[in-house]
């Protein structure tokens, strides 16, 4: 049963079509790749994907409660709830504020006491604030970051801000998650750790992902199925065979090179 | 229940009494006399103030110049009230409650078109809609123009205290709550904030409706305080006053806008036989204040109990 199901997606900047007339149909639990060169539209797709642009064209229809519901246009906050999360490329955490505050704020969602109830500090409010903290200090431990959780989140080194950024969006209680560029900026240790972290949460929190990476050999020891895209269009899917031996997409990323 | 009577609520209990205590003690024994009185109410009322704008701009991130505008309809619905309809306490609180009814209605319709500004834009829509209050209350009949109203001492400082300690804890509440994490994340990083889920519009406008109410209810003890209430004590000057306070005591820190507060206020008492100096003084100790401090006395720390206690707790424990 599909997911998510993108038809002859289109987002134009003025004269630009960063992304044009992209097809996607995605299967419950996959863990797929998308790639491409510089430019090629990646962050743009997950931009339209999660709300933050509007689309120019085309329908996006995500699985709800079984039904195929379309998203296309959304504002992002109702795409969250109905279980899209992600990160972002140029790491957007809440810099200022505690690691744990991070989390917690992502699970705004599930929160059911009221603003008056939170004023009179009725009961219901201490027992849900623990509930609360206890979460978030469960999933910073599977991020291995529940040590940090009182430092704020910009003073953690890069490669642990990333993972924060991954528990943060776990906090909103995902069916997909789209991970920008995850291991961007880590060291060889740190992205195999992060490829194991991955594969952890995929199976403990019933995920499908999609992941934007330039690491390749991340992408093709961990990815099921993969999209390649090229000024906006997608140009190859497949397994991690058929993409490695794909004439078009070889130009595409030799033609970046010359 | 028991949450409530934690080891860190009791001390801000008993700090709450205590002051309060201390000032009635002051006060009869004639140490504060009248005109220190009059500081203290004005000191009340600002508070109040500050730390309902702190709400809006400190927490939320929304920059407003328009918060006279809240005082003022407060400070009117009160005045009128006391003149037609009631006097004493109950005038007050009757006038309090549709003060701040109004202004919830009143910052409903601001807040759903200018929210969408942002920074520059939403400082001079939120100008622009405190003049247009104050000039709809200038033209209006039952508010006497510009001459304004003239009305009984209806508030006591007693009452300036209480409705000043209710303010702090209807907002630092809200603050610490899940609902206030909502409203930081909209100063930290609304796109980010969006995309975990939270509708940013919604906490803003919540933000803006919760600090306007707050606003009118220092406008309608002002208006039962001090017998003379007129439009134009509430222009943007007077939005901009407001502000310096938040901006002085740090923007988010509730402490640091209890501090600016004071302290401006009695350095302005201190200046008053100084008049023609005053305001030199006065911008002067901003200008070195905020060249040495730019986010403020406090910057966004705030006091706490817990804090206090575990490096209490930490000393004894090296200590042994
Ligand atoms: N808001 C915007 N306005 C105008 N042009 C944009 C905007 N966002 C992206 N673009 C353009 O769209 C194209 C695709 O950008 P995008 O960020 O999606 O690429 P990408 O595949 O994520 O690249 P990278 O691997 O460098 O992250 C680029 O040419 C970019 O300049
Ligand atoms: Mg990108």
């Amino acid at each position: 049963m599909s997911v998510l199901k993108v038809s002859g997606l289109t987002k134009n900047f003025g004269g630009l079509s960063a992304v044009s007339n992209v097809n996607m149909e995605i299967e419950q639990g996959e863990l797929i790749g998308l790639i491409g060169p510089n430019g090629a539209g990646k962050t743009t797709l997950f931009n339209l994907l999660t709300g933050v642009y509007d689309p120019s064209e085309g329908t996006i229809e995500l699985n709800v409660d079984g039904k195929m519901t379309s998203i296309g246009g959304k504002k992002p906050y109702v795409i969250s709830r109905l279980g899209v999360s992600r990160t972002f490329q140029n790491i957007r955490l809440f810099k200022e504020l505690t690691v744990l505050d991070n989390v917690r704020i992502a699970m705004h969602q599930s929160v059911k006491t009221g603003v008056i109830a939170s004023i009179l500090r009725l009961p219901c409010y201490y027992k849900e604030e623990e509930e609360i903290k206890k979460r978030a200090m469960d999933l910073l431990k599977t991020v291995n970051l529940d040590e940090h959780a009182m430092d704020l989140a910009k003073n953690l080194p890069y490669g642990k801000q990333r993972r924060l950024e991954i528990a943060r969006a776990l906090a909103t209680d995902p069916k997909i998650l789209f991970l920008d560029e995850p291991a961007a900026g880590m060291n060889p240790q740190e992205t195999a750790e992060l490829t194991q972290l991955i594969h952890d949460i995929k199976d403990r929190f019933h995920l499908t992902i999609i992941l934007i990476e330039h690491d390749m050999s991340l992408v093709m020891s961990i990815c099921e199925r993969i999209y390649v895209l090229d000024y906006g269009r997608l140009i190859a899917r497949g397994n991690p065979e058929q993409i490695k031996t794909n004439k078009r997409v070889i130009e595409a990323y030799l033609g970046e090179d010359a | 229940m028991k949450n409530w009577f934690k080891r860190t609520n009791l001390l801000w209990l008993a700090l709450i009494v205590s002051t309060y205590v201390i000032l009635n003690v002051l006060i009869s024994t004639g140490i504060i006399n009248n005109v220190y009185q009059t500081v203290l109410l004005t000191i009340g009322i600002n508070i109040i103030l500050a730390i309902s704008l702190n709400l809006i701009i400190g927490i939320t991130g929304q920059f407003s110049l328009g918060h006279a505008g809240f005082m003022i309809i407060g400070a009117y619905s009160c005045g009128v009230v006391l003149k037609l309809v009631a006097g004493g306490t109950i005038g007050v609180l009757l006038g309090m409650l549709i003060g701040m009814a109004i202004s919830a209605a009143v910052a409903l319709v601001v807040a759903i078109p200018t929210l969408r500004l942002r920074g520059d834009y939403l400082a001079i829509a939120t100008l622009g809609f405190g003049e247009i209050i104050r000039i709809v209350v200038l033209n209006m009949e039952v508010t006497n123009g510009a001459a304004g109203l003239i009305l009984p001492k209806a508030v006591s400082w007693h009452m300036v205290y209480w409705a000043m300690v209710i303010c702090t804890l209807v907002i630092v509440n809200f603050g610490i709550s899940a609902h206030g994490r909502a409203c930081i994340s909209v100063r930290e990083d609304e796109i980010a904030a969006e995309a975990m889920g939270i509708n940013t519009t919604q906490y803003k406008i919540l933000a803006f409706v919760i600090g306007a109410m707050i606003a009118s209810v220092a406008g309608a003890l002002y208006a039962g305080a001090f017998y003379v209430i007129k439009p134009e004590m509430f222009t943007y000057s007077k939005s901009i006053d407001i502000l310096v306070l938040v901006v002085f005591g740090g923007m988010g820190s509730i402490t640091g806008s209890f501090i600016s507060t004071v302290l401006v206020s009695l350095l302005n008492t201190a200046l008053q036989q100084f008049s023609s100096v005053r305001m030199i003084v006065y911008g002067l100790a901003l200008v070195v204040i905020m060249v040495f401090r730019p986010s403020g006395l406090l910057g966004r720390k705030e006091f706490s109990f817990d804090a206090l206690l575990k490096k209490f707790d930490k000393k004894k424990g090296a200590a042994s």
